[in-house]
């Protein structure tokens, strides 16, 4: 009994940390704060609720595949997070909510225009 | 009826996953609206974690097992495609072809 609320915890509180990312995707000013919004809290949310379920279920197999999946995604998401910013850096998207100095400046080199006005540019050069 | 309603655990999985509903309609919503590329990208992400949570929900609602294995597998080729996408948008946003 103790192990099934336990588990409906976990659940819950995965579930809200996935309405919480959904959130933070739907609000915040420019791609890199939606990410920031969707790689952390994503995470601990579905890896929340997997947790859950291993508790509930309390199996051999379901431990095992649960378990694996936790640790894909704390393995793939950060990797998968990385790259994805710095192609929006590199890209030129905006970035309405930055606050402060740019810190990537002359470290990496970065589009002046977005990738939006570099498609719209290449469409228009070959009709 | 797939979920046993007289279990108030699984009932309150069952919950879950129309509350679960709210998120995927707010990354749908961006996913549409965009303005950008990469806004999309991100929201694709972020689908496939909620994916991942869906799945899982699914295990404990009805308690067929085979539900864990679809959210490893949807977990894994999302990372694919967003390494894939990336390198598309880094490509793309330099000038190339």
């Amino acid at each position: 009994m103790i192990l099934e609320i336990l588990a409906l915890i976990l659940k819950v509180g995965g579930v809200a940390f996935v309405v919480l990312a959904a959130l933070g995707v739907l609000r915040f000013a420019d791609p890199l704060q939606r990410m920031h919004a969707s790689t952390k809290a994503g995470t601990v949310g579905a890896g929340l609720v997997i947790a859950g379920v291993i508790v509930e279920m309390r199996t051999p197999d379901v431990t095992l595949v649960g378990l694996a999946t936790i640790l894909f995604l704390l393995l793939t998401i950060p990797i998968a997070g990385h790259l994805l910013g710095r192609a929006t850096y590199v890209s030129g998207a905006r970035l309405d909510g930055l606050r402060g100095v740019d810190a990537l400046q002359g470290v990496l080199e970065r589009n002046p225009i977005t990738l939006e006005e570099a498609l719209d540019a290449d469409s228009e050069r070959r009709p | 009826m797939i979920v046993d309603t007289t279990d108030p655990f699984r009932l309150a999985s069952a919950i879950l996953l129309v509350v679960v509903m709210i998120p995927l309609a707010a990354i749908c919503w961006r996913l549409i609206v965009g303005p950008t590329v990469v806004d999309r990208a991100v929201a694709l992400d972020m689908l496939t974690g909620i994916a991942v949570a869906i799945a899982a929900l699914v295990v404990s609602a009805t308690g067929r097992r085979e539900f864990l294995d679809v959210a490893f597998g949807s977990a894994l080729i999302s990372f694919v495609g967003i390494v894939a996408l990336s390198s598309f948008i880094v490509r793309k946003g330099r000038g190339g072809k």
